[in-house]
C-alpha cells in the first residue's frame, strides 16, 4: 500500500537508453541488471526506456518487486531526438552522433565505452568529454557505480561549436573572401 | 643488332614516359597543399558522406559553405547506406527553400549517387579481390562523370579511392581539384586511416582537425575546433 502511494507522489523521470545502429547487448544487459534498475530507483527515476538497435537480447519488463522501475524497449526509431528531450537521464553508446545530440540538448549523460569492439578509438572521445566534465563515462561493469556516484551539477553544459572556421579556411585556400 | 637497336628506343621511350611523369608528379605534389586563386565562379564540388556521425558533421559544413559558388554538388555514399543520401537531400531541400533570389530546382543543383563498397564487414577475402575490383571501376567511373574542382571528405574508407582518383587526375591533367579531408570528432589522439593516408601521401590539399593535441601531433594539419 505504502509503495502505490509513494509512486503517485513520484514524478516521472524517464532515463533513455541508447545504441544507436549497432549491437551493444553488454549496455542493454548492464540497465537490466537489478543492481543497475535498483539503483536508478534510489536516485528518482521511474522509467528506463530502452533503444536496443540489432541488439538480441530482450529485457524483462517485469520486475520482481512491486516498487521498480517502469521498463519498455524499441529496436529503431527515424529519430531520437524526442526520446532525448523528454529524457532526465541518458545512458548512450559511444556514437559522436549520439553523443552530441544529447550534450547540445543539455540532458545529463552517462557514455558506455564498448570494450569488445576491434578499433576502439570511440572512446578517446567519451574519455576526452569526461575529462572536460560534459559527461560521465562508465563501462557495462562499472555502469551501476558511475549511477550511484554521479552528481550531475558538476557537469559543464556544453557549448555547441560551429563549422564556420573549415568554411572559412576552405575559402581562403581557394583564395575566396573569408567571409 | 636490330633487336638491340628497338630495345634501345624502346628503353628511352619508357624512360623518356617516367621522367615526364616524374616531373608532373613533382610539379602536382608541390602544388598541393599551396593555395591557389581560383578563377571560376562556380565550382562543381564531390562530397563523401559517411554514415552516423560523419554525416551530420558533413552536413554542418555544407550548411555554411557558399552554395553559389560550390555548385553543383555531388554527394556519394555507400550503397549499403540508405540514410546519409536522404540526410543530404533534407538539407538541399531546406537550401532551396531558403534561397530567395530565383527559386531553382534541387536538379539544377544536387546530386545524389550510391558507390560500391569495396568491401562489407565479414565478407571472405576471396570475394573481396572481385568486388573492390568492381568498386575500383565503379569509383573511376563516377569520378570521370563528375570531374569534381572541389572534393570535401571526412572520413568513410570510400573516400581514399576516389581522392586518389582526383589526384590521379591531377597528375595526368584530367581535372585540376582540391581535396580537402575534415578529420571527425571522433578522433581525439590519432588520425583515422583514411585521413593518415591522405596526410602522409600529400593527397588532400588540406588536412583538418578538431582537437588541438592532433594538429601538435600531425603538424601539416590545421585545426578548425569542434564543429559539432
Amino acid at each position: 500500500m505504502s509503495c502505490v502511494a509513494m509512486e503517485e507522489e513520484r514524478v516521472k523521470k524517464v532515463v533513455f537508453v541508447t545504441v544507436g545502429t549497432t549491437c551493444f547487448d553488454a549496455l542493454v544487459k548492464s540497465v537490466d541488471s537489478q543492481n543497475v534498475r535498483d539503483e536508478l530507483w534510489k536516485r528518482g527515476y521511474t522509467d528506463l526506456l530502452i533503444q536496443m538497435g540489432r541488439g538480441c537480447y530482450i529485457p524483462s519488463k517485469i520486475s520482481e518487486e512491486a516498487c521498480s522501475l517502469n521498463v519498455d524497449f524499441f529496436t529503431f526509431s527515424p529519430s531520437i531526438a524526442d526520446y532525448l528531450r523528454s529524457a532526465s537521464l541518458v545512458i548512450s553508446h559511444a556514437g559522436s552522433g549520439s553523443i552530441f545530440e544529447t550534450l547540445r540538448l543539455g540532458k545529463p549523460l552517462i557514455v558506455v565505452v564498448n570494450e569488445d569492439l576491434m578499433d576502439n578509438h570511440q572512446s578517446e572521445l567519451a574519455e576526452e568529454l569526461a575529462e572536460r566534465k560534459h559527461l560521465f563515462c562508465a563501462t557495462p561493469q562499472t555502469l551501476h557505480q558511475t549511477i550511484e556516484a554521479m552528481d550531475s551539477s558538476s557537469l559543464i553544459p556544453y557549448q555547441p561549436g560551429d563549422a564556420m572556421r573549415v568554411a572559412m579556411e576552405i575559402n581562403k585556400f581557394l583564395g575566396f573572401p573569408a567571409e | 643488332m636490330e633487336g638491340c637497336h628497338s630495345g634501345n628506343i624502346v628503353a628511352s621511350l619508357v624512360g623518356a614516359v617516367v621522367s615526364i611523369v616524374a616531373v608532373r608528379l613533382v610539379y602536382v605534389m608541390y602544388w598541393t597543399c599551396r593555395p591557389h586563386r581560383i578563377k571560376q565562379h562556380r565550382l562543381g564540388t564531390l562530397i563523401v558522406l559517411g554514415s552516423g556521425g560523419h554525416t551530420a558533421e558533413m552536413l554542418s559544413i555544407i550548411n555554411v559553405l557558399q552554395k553559389d559558388t560550390f555548385v553543383p554538388r555531388f554527394y556519394v555514399a555507400a550503397a549499403t547506406d540508405n540514410i546519409s543520401l536522404q540526410k543530404a537531400k533534407v538539407l538541399e531541400e531546406s537550401l532551396i527553400q531558403k534561397d530567395e533570389i530565383g527559386k531553382r530546382n534541387i536538379e539544377e543543383v544536387a546530386y545524389f549517387t550510391k558507390i560500391y563498397r569495396s568491401r562489407e564487414v565479414g565478407q571472405s577475402y576471396l570475394t573481396s579481390i572481385c568486388t573492390t575490383l568492381v568498386a575500383m571501376m565503379h569509383a573511376l567511373w563516377l569520378m570521370l562523370k563528375i570531374r569534381p574542382n572541389v572534393v570535401i571528405c571526412n572520413g568513410p574508407g570510400t573516400c581514399v579511392p576516389l581522392c586518389l582518383i582526383a589526384f590521379i587526375f591531377k597528375v595526368a591533367g584530367v581535372r585540376w581539384s582540391s581535396i580537402f579531408y575534415i578529420e571527425s570528432i571522433a578522433r581525439v589522439r590519432r588520425l583515422s586511416l583514411s585521413g593518415l593516408l591522405l596526410y602522409k601521401f600529400h593527397i588532400a590539399d588540406q588536412v583538418y582537425v578538431q582537437w588541438p593535441q592532433l594538429q601538435r601531433k600531425y603538424p601539416r594539419a590545421h585545426y578548425v575546433g569542434l564543429l559539432m
